[in-house]
């Protein structure tokens, strides 16, 4: 079959680093194409140079047998690529409509042709099995939907290649299936599909040929019939994939944050978390499922004292923590790894010492008699933590948008974990890093539940929850609907509970 | 070390020298001729007399920028340091004017009251953004109308003494609350000052300058606001109360802004007057933007403006050019400045990144070349 990209000994150079070494990619026409490697490994700056975002030091870039150089992604969309963002690119205040043809609107004079518009999405929708409600307002989508109209602006666009970009990072099984569907479809309407994923599983259900990357190198390209996960993960990383997984159990009574019949609103003021009672005890991990927006952002900012609650109470070490800031709960011992790093996490412009300190501001070492900061004590904390939870940085001075992804999660579990805590909550603490961070992260989990912390897991990869959990609780609009033994659920079990597919009767 | 002075130096060094291009070539429109409107301007800007004006101008340029920096590290823009400056002088200089104390004591109390007025001015903005979100940037452009037009207008009609002077103004303030001039302390290295007084205000400035620095820089409160500014959510992760923030940005930046008019107050007029000068509020926004909000770079913006708007009087004087060619070279300056310094961040911000996955990436090595070798074995 005729390539439809050939990648020739691309190589980029960023000062002090080879992104990408003499990478070849063949990706013959009409097929699903899979990228893996570790984050880092050069996935992503490779599909920044395919896309026109960035321009190879060397190397030969073939397009339909074309050779082609890219200046923008201008060039690229020209020569029928598109790609889909791994963080969606969508205004939330505008419809479905206008969020797709932003930026290519079709005009008849000057004025954007929105009956014209409507019709041609309908159409491709109809084409492709890529159901939308164009009038319907972005924010009020799920993920999963959210995802399809990033498909359809890149085909509206006119893309016969399509990169994906971890498209499966943030949806539920079930929404994976539905993509996968969707992205059969669109193989079998002649599109070229590359894309990218870190499970596994996935890659060897979906894709029609495998090219592993590692350290900027292509390591191999494989068929999914010849190998194995494991096999396919030992080229990956060059050694064994970790897994999640708990050892004996540590659990004790002791209850160290109870939530009785809590209750809270979201920014709108329409309630979001429906009378959530739980405890979660002395060296226990308590996962919670569900899809995203269902109330899990909320209890944990309500058991952080950022979010009010209208009823109820949640109670640390018997305290009801009424009227308690965020800053006091801190000081009490709750230590918290947001969802969203870069957004929740990290002051990105500062160094990484007083990113450490984040946090932990008004405590020693870093500040004396809760005013002045110890900028050589809180400097020699941070380097204690780069060096424990193995932060790759040159130094504790530089900023950390500097860092990866992985690098900039272990520094925040780092700075949580050093602090004097009770309790941890960990909000989605492996999204977006590579499989030895994953590793490195899960380990400390592991950690805080042996050294005795109350542990909350928020996580939208279900193996994760299911292996690390000791009990997993599921929460759909706002309630906890089910409370289930991880020892004997499969992802597909706890996927139906999360979209109230399944129910766990009677109890409540 | 020697690079990272490079970064600090090159925006603002560039910044002057396109300002200086444009403006030649404003001024050959205008008919002069660039090189000689410099000369003059250089050769009566470096006078003993020119510097020592220029310092008197750029102390409340300073201490306006300062105030207008204070919000700008989180991310507040403070348009309104222009009536809360005005505002405080006016009553500063009414209490400063009935009270009777004796001269350290007498000045203390002026500066007092100058900055609770301007605190509290400035605080009814942050008040209205914590209580009701209202913007701060509306909220300060009505403070300053009611300011200036109304109040001021109000007190200075109800204030005045037609017997002390033809003009409309205000009681003077006696002697002891007034700062004595830096004359003499100058004059020990240089020669005799003729015309002119530095006001002792300039003390006062650089004591701000440095408590500026410090607590932004090396304490809890300077830290929470500059978390607040980088990131406001992840500071209120952090356990940072975000309306706390607003507020003590808000009532400290206009306690700095109080102090504005003081310098020209307790140095030379002694009482408030229609001559009394204005717009100092707006021109520090300018200056806070030209240092980056750091208390050296500030001082070197208001000294930079100061220069300027005290030198050009000579572009007049001589028939090169009407003086407002130099408001055109500030904005200039302002606006190179604004693109030099983003230029140079991103440079600089790349140029870390690729340090850090420099150490990530002979990191990774390290571990494939032990897996390998542990594979081979």
């Amino acid at each position: 079959m005729a390539s439809a990209v050939k990648l020739e000994g691309i190589t980029k150079r960023f000062p002090g680093v080879i992104a990408n070494d003499g990478v070849n990619l063949d990706v013959a026409d009409g097929e699903i194409h899979a990228i893996c490697g570790e984050n880092g490994a050069g996935k992503s700056t490779l599909m920044k140079i395919l896309y026109g975002m960035q321009a190879p030091d060397e190397g030969r870039m073939i397009i339909n047998g074309e050779d082609v150089s890219f200046s923008s992604p201008k060039d690229a969309i020209a020569k029928g690529i598109g790609m889909v963002h791994q963080h969606f690119m969508l205004a939330d205040n505008l419809s479905v409509l206008e969020n797709i043809v932003l930026g290519a609107e079709p005009a008849n004079r000057g004025v954007i042709d929105f009956p014209e518009a409507r019709r041609r999405i309908i159409e491709l929708g109809e084409a492709y099995g890529l159901k939308v409600g164009t009038r319907d307002l972005v924010e009020t989508l799920e993920v999963g939907e959210r995802q399809r109209i990033e498909i359809i602006k890149v085909l509206f666009r006119g893309a016969k290649i399509l990169i994906l970009d971890e498209p499966t990072a943030v949806l539920v099984p079930q929404e994976v299936e539905e993509l996968f569907r969707n992205m059969r479809d669109l193989k079998a309407e002649g599109h070229t599909i590359i894309f990218i994923d870190h499970k596994l599983d996935e890659v060897l259900e979906i894709a029609d040929t495998i090219t592993v990357i590692r350290a900027g190198k292509t390591i191999d390209t494989v068929k999914p019939e010849d190998v194995t996960a494991r096999d396919l993960a030992e080229l990956m990383v060059g050694s064994e994939l970790p897994v999640p997984e708990l050892r004996e159990s540590t659990v004790t009574d002791h209850v160290v944050i109870e939530a009785i019949d809590a209750c809270a609103d979201d920014d709108a003021g329409s309630p979001k978390m429906r009378g959530v009672t739980l405890k979660v005890h002395k060296g226990e991990i308590l996962g919670i499922a569900g899809v995203e927006g269902n109330g899990q952002a909320e209890f944990v900012e309500a058991v952080m004292g950022m979010r009010p609650l209208t009823s109820g109470s949640i109670s640390l070490e018997g305290a009801r923590m009424l009227g308690w800031g965020t800053r006091r709960r801190r000081e009490a011992g709750i230590g918290y790894i947001p969802e969203d790093r870069t957004r929740r996490g990290l002051l990105a412009g500062f160094p990484l010492w007083e990113n450490d300190m984040l946090g932990h501001q008004s405590m020693e070492p870093f500040v004396k008699s809760g005013f002045w900061i110890q900028t050589e004590d809180a400097r020699q904390h941070t380097e204690k933590v780069v060096d424990q939870f193995d932060v790759r940085t040159p130094s504790v001075d530089v900023a950390a948008h500097a860092l990866s992804g992985g690098n900039q999660q272990k520094l925040i579990v780092g700075r949580e974990m050093s602090a004097d805590l009770v309790a941890l909550i960990a909000a989605h603490p492996t999204r977006g890093i590579d499989v030895g961070a994953q590793a490195a992260v899960w380990e400390e989990l592991r950690h805080a539940r042996a050294a005795g912390l109350a542990v909350i897991l928020i996580s939208a990869d279900l193996e994760e929850l299911i292996g690390l959990s000791d009990r997993l609780v599921v929460m759909l609009r706002g309630e906890l609907v089910a409370e289930l033994d991880p020892n004997n659920v499969t992802p597909r079990d706890l996927g139906s509970y999360m979209t109230g597919a399944s129910r766990q009767g009677g109890g409540e | 070390m020697g690079r990272r002075i490079m970064y600090v130096l090159a925006a603002p060094l560039v910044a002057v020298g396109v300002a200086l291009v444009i403006s030649s070539i404003v001024l050959l429109f205008a008919g002069a001729n660039p090189i000689s409107a410099y000369q003059n301007i250089w050769e009566f800007g470096t006078r003993l007399e020119t510097l020592i004006e220029t310092l008197n101008r750029a102390t409340p340029l300073y201490l306006s920028g300062i105030a207008v920096a204070i919000g700008f590290r989180m991310n507040l823009f403070n348009i309104g340091v222009e009536g809360q400056y005005v505002l405080a002088a006016i009553i500063a200089a009414k209490v400063g004017a009935e009270i009777n104390l004796p001269p350290v004591l007498h000045v203390t109390v002026i500066i007092i009251v100058a900055m609770i007025v301007g605190a509290f001015w400035s605080g009814l903005a942050g008040f209205l953004k914590v209580t009701r979100n209202v913007h701060e940037v509306i909220s300060t452009i009505m403070l300053n109308a009611i300011a200036v037009a109304g109040v001021v207008s109000y007190l200075l009609s109800i204030w005045d003494v037609p017997d002390e002077s033809l003009d409309t103004a205000l009681p003077t303030i006696p002697e002891s609350g007034w700062m004595p001039s830096l004359n003499g302390f100058v004059e020990i290295f240089t020669r005799d000052i003729k015309r002119v007084e530095l006001w002792g205000f300039i003390l006062v400035a650089a004591a701000v300058g440095v408590v500026y620095h410090v607590v932004i820089n090396r304490t809890r409160i300077g830290f929470d606001l500059r978390a607040s500014g980088e990131n406001a959510t992840a500071a209120e992760v952090s356990g940072t109360d975000p309306k706390r923030m607003i507020l003590t940005a808000m009532v400290l930046g206009g306690a700095v802004a109080g102090l504005v008019g003081l310098p020209e107050l307790l140095g030379s007029s002694h009482a408030y007057n229609l001559r009394f000068t204005q717009q100092l509020g707006f021109a520090g926004i300018a200056v806070a933007l030209l240092g980056r909000n750091h208390a050296v770079g500030v001082a070197i913006g208001a000294f930079v403006f100061g220069w300027l708007d005290r030198a050009s009087g000579v572009l007049e004087v001589r028939g090169d050019a009407p003086r407002e060619i130099v408001s055109i070279m500030q904005g200039v300056i302002i606006l190179a400045a604004v693109v030099a310094y983003a230029v140079v961040e991103r440079k600089r911000r790349a140029e870390e990144a690729a340090a850090a996955a420099a150490a990530t990436a002979a990191a990774l090595a390290a571990r494939q070349v032990a897996a390998d070798q542990g594979g081979g074995s």
